[in-house]
């Protein structure tokens, strides 16, 4: 059974498509990663998944996206409880400008959790998922923005993970960051693999071989081959496939 | 997922409501902008005719027409525009193209800040104190049109800096490049490419004028002046003291209604079309630099 | 290169005059030129306070006990009391004799004090003429009454003035500013591109209508419905006033919050967004507080345009110059007062000069406002890491 299925997917900002009928599938615990060079579509495909891609004027989707065997594209589909259900991770840091406990309770709060004890438990709980509960808890009341780049972005992980998502999809999540901070957070999504289906889109191949099971692989709109990492990686079906991951092109 | 639980209804409501408050709110401004238009419109476009418009006001401004008025607004806007708009085109030139970053800089930029928050009425007052007493112009166009002028400063300056500002750099690397003086460059290169936009300034600044009162209130607005001023040293009527005037000290305020309501228009009018000019001249210019 | 100045120097020069003529209060005695207070030789009463004669004249003080001098019931007198003194055959045909009999009346009262005009003071004047205390800063601001023309003393108390204008202004933004955030938010947030584009320039337009013609719309249509509505005497209010104030007010706090929220970067949204949060969460939880700084100084620049505004308040809020306990009965504020009452001053004259301190108040509370503005988006560039 797929967590996340993809059929026949077309987007289209105004009147350019940017994805061509992408079919995909993720099974559940695993981590997809979405490699191509840029513009490929790779972002805007992760964008579909959480119906970001609503917020941005003069565009259309065709095709069906499924979570857990629901169509999130239907027309009775909260996108609030889609979202709290599908995490998101975004290429630079985004901390909101409170305190470093109020950027992990934010989600709670906005989904009607009132009970502090509750609130409280998951804040810690999250933060110590994502390794950052040592570094932080003597300055939990102080600002969000006093933390270095890669606390930060661990934050906005356990931000995310404060809400007790199913799905976490991060876009190019350690673009902004140092080798060392880089390192923690692919060495937290191997962690984080046993709960979660995640699916990355990263430009560094490297890294997309190091944390994934599965890689997809876009360009110029289209999916041009999804496999095992290790078979991308190692004997790809197609040539383009090989030319970018040997460096070619890209 | 896909069955609405209690929370995520309440959300949706309550982000319906909010939102709902939020449309009607908006539309209910542009409503009464339509409204106080509509009203001026509907009550004065009766009174409006020739006569009114080419005719002296007669038995005590409650008949006739408001010809005075209209030329006197004239003279004033041409007046303060003769001398606001070369006094802030070069300021603008000399603080976009000459001065560089610096303390001058912010100094300028603040007081031009200053001067645009200062009170009209208080430009009244100055207006009166300088150029009516101390420079013995007494009460003019001369003295009412500089005050104006000043008022006007900072929208010319403004205006004039942006339309600087969004010329392109390569324009100006380009003739420096050629071996243009930086005058040059500014005069034959920057300043014809910027020019409409300034225009469009200026348009604002004749709006601005011609509504403006309490300036003019001690400078140069004669109460009821049944001839049109033959020299910069007259003093003249002025459309925005003349609907002030029948509006509230009249000889007859309920006979002179419709005459306000006419004048009102009038004024309404002059006002709508600059403003509608600069918006049309900024968009058709806009698109037109960015195609370059 | 001078040009660049030009605004600099507009500012130094109104600054200069307009302190310069308003200064002149402060050197003055609060009596019309050429006229004088005068008592009984053996009074030892020898100045008064402003307010102090008003209660005189006003006939609040009746005994000269009152003013720290002996218990004596005060005699008032003015120029035109001497018929009940004197009969014209005694004061001569061309009143040449008028200045002789003031003097013998002043002598002959020990309880009297007179106002009269110097020309009719004698030559061998044998009372005490009164010290009159010059106008005092505090007093000008505290003093309670405005009454500029009043005889024998003017009283220059400006505090129903400040009062009012503030009262006015205040009622107006307490009225613009929910609205006007609810237009901004609508207009960044909620709106579709292309009705924002319609919008805006017709939110921007009520910029563009001129203040006389807003107070004539006031007058005609605002003035009356509050009249009926509240049962009024009358509608000109500092109800009217803010209420025509909001209207004006409306297009500077609309665009200026709506640039701040737009300011919001777009990657706090989509954190909110993507964490459940809905859009209207979304707006109060993260773009509200990122853009405070900007909705407060677009709502402190258009306290400080009600402030300065003249002629719609000045045509549609009654000018009572009392201070105001309600926003139902008329008020006055500085800019009216200035522009209803510098016509009838004559120039250099102590009203003249004091409606130019008023002046001064005004400016000086608009460049602070500037200032704090300034200051507020400041402070937002540098949070802005």
């Amino acid at each position: 059974m797929h967590k996340i299925e993809s059929r026949n997917v077309n987007f289209f900002y105004g009147e350019t498509q940017a994805l061509h009928d992408i079919s995909l599938s993720m099974r559940e615990h695993t981590v997809t990663a979405l490699i191509g060079p840029s513009g490929c579509g790779k972002s805007t495909f992760l964008r579909l998944l959480n119906r970001m891609n609503d917020l941005i004027d003069n565009t259309r989707m065709e095709g069906s996206i499924l979570i857990d065997q629901n169509d999130i594209y239907q027309r009775n589909t909260n996108v609030d409880d889609l979202r709290k259900n599908v995490g998101m991770v975004f290429q630079k840091p985004n901390p909101f400008p409170k305190t470093i406990y109020e950027n992990v309770a934010y989600g709670l709060r906005v989904n009607g959790i009132e009970d502090k004890n509750i609130i409280e438990e998951r804040v810690v709980t999250s933060i110590e998922q994502v390794a950052l509960w040592d570094e932080v808890k003597d300055k939990l009341k102080k600002s969000a923005f006093e933390l270095s780049g890669g606390q930060q972005q661990r934050l906005c992980i356990a931000r995310a993970l404060a809400i007790q998502p199913s799905v976490l999809l991060m876009d190019e999540p350690t673009s902004a960051l140092d080798p060392i901070s880089t390192s923690k957070i692919e060495d937290l999504i191997h962690e984080l693999k046993k709960q979660y289906t995640i699916v990355i889109v990263t430009h560094n191949m490297q890294q997309a071989a190091r944390v994934s099971d599965n890689t997809a692989f876009f360009y110029m709109g289209k999916l041009i081959e999804c496999d095992k990492t290790k078979t991308i990686f190692t004997k790809p079906a197609i040539q383009q496939t090989e030319d970018y991951i040997t460096g070619r092109f890209g | 997922m896909n069955s609405e639980n209690k929370l995520a209804r309440k959300k949706r409501i309550t982000q319906n409501i909010a939102f709902g408050i939020f449309t009607a709110i908006s539309y209910a401004i542009v409503a009464l902008l339509f409204v106080i238009l509509a009203f001026i419109v509907v009550k004065g476009i009766g009174v409006i005719s020739w006569e009114f418009i080419t005719a002296m006001p007669t038995n005590g401004m409650t008949e006739g027409g408001i010809f005075p008025a209209i030329v006197g607004t004239l003279c004033l806007v041409l007046a303060s525009i003769i001398f606001a708009f070369p006094v802030g085109v070069f300021a603008a030139i000399y603080m976009t193209e000459y001065v560089k970053d610096g303390w001058i800089k912010k100094v300028i930029k603040q007081m031009t800040n200053n001067l645009a928050g200062v009170p009209s009425i208080v430009f009244g007052l100055f207006g009166m104190s300088l150029f009516v007493n101390k420079l013995g112009f007494g009460d003019s166009i001369l003295a009412g049109g500089l005050t104006l002028g000043l008022l006007v400063l900072p929208v010319v300056i403004r205006t004039t800096e942006e339309s600087l500002k969004a010329v392109d750099a390569t324009f100006r690397q380009a003739s420096l490049g050629l071996g243009a003086t930086k005058w040059q460059t500014t005069s034959k290169v920057v300043l014809p490419i910027a020019f409409p936009n300034i225009i469009t300034g200026l348009i604002l600044s004749i709006g601005r004028v011609s509504g403006e009162t309490a300036p003019i209130l001690f400078t140069v607005a004669a109460y009821f002046l049944p001839k049109l001023p033959s020299s910069i040293f007259d003093q003249a009527m002025a459309l925005p003291y003349h609907l002030y005037v029948i509006a509230t000290s009249g000889t007859n305020i309920e006979k002179s209604r419709a005459m306000a309501y006419g004048t009102a228009l009038i004024l309404i009018i002059i006002v709508l079309i600059s403003n509608l000019l600069a918006n049309a001249l900024r968009k058709y210019y806009g698109k037109k630099v960015k195609m370059n | 290169m001078l040009s660049g100045a030009a605004t600099s120097v507009t500012v130094i020069l109104i600054v200069f005059f307009l302190f310069i003529e308003g200064a002149g209060v402060f050197s003055r005695k609060p009596i019309d030129d050429g006229y004088l207070l005068a008592v009984n030789a053996t009074n030892n009463v020898k100045t008064l306070q402003p307010s102090q004669i008003k209660d005189v004249f006003d006939k609040k003080i009746t005994n000269w006990k009152q003013l720290g001098g002996e218990d004596r019931p005060i005699v008032l007198f003015r120029t035109s009391d001497i018929t009940e003194y004197y009969t014209e055959e005694e004061l001569g045909p061309n009143f040449e004799y008028f200045p002789e009999k003031i003097n013998e009346l002043i002598e002959k009262q020990p309880g009297i004090i007179a106002f009269f005009s110097d020309k009719y003071k004698a030559e061998k004047f044998s009372g005490k003429e009164l010290d009159i205390d010059k106008i005092k800063v505090w007093e000008f601001l505290s003093g309670e009454e405005w009454f500029p023309t009043a005889q024998p003393i003017a009283q220059m108390g400006v505090k129903p003035l400040i009062y009012g204008t503030l009262w006015v202004s205040f009622g107006a933004i307490l009225l613009a500013l929910p609205i006007g955030l609810a237009a901004a938010i609508y207009l960044s947030e909620i709106a579709k591109k292309r009705t924002r584009s319609l919008l805006k320039p017709l939110i921007e337009l009520l910029a563009g209508i001129p203040s006389v013609v807003y107070g004539f719309f006031g007058l005609v249509v605002i003035v009356p419905l509050i009249q009926s509505t509240f049962n009024l005497p009358v509608g000109e209010t500092g109800l009217a006033g803010s209420v025509v104030l909001a209207i004006m007010a409306l297009p500077t706090i609309i665009t200026i919050s709506e640039d701040a929220m737009r300011n919001t970067p777009r990657a706090m949204k989509e954190a909110s967004l993507a964490l459940g949060a809905s859009k209207w969460q979304t707006i109060y939880k993260v773009v509200m507080p990122y853009s405070a700084s900007g909705i407060t100084a677009g709502a402190i620049l258009g306290i400080g345009r009600a402030i300065g505004e003249t002629m719609a308040v000045l045509m549609v809020t009654g000018n009572a110059a009392v201070i105001p306990n309600t926003l139902l009965a008329p008020v006055r504020t500085i800019p009216a007062t200035i522009a209803a009452e510098l016509g009838e001053a004559p120039n250099g004259g102590l009203h003249y000069e004091a409606l130019f301190a008023l002046g001064c108040i005004l400016f000086l509370i608009t460049f602070g406002i500037n200032m704090l503005v300034e200051l507020v988006t400041n402070r937002k560039a540098h949070k802005k890491h």
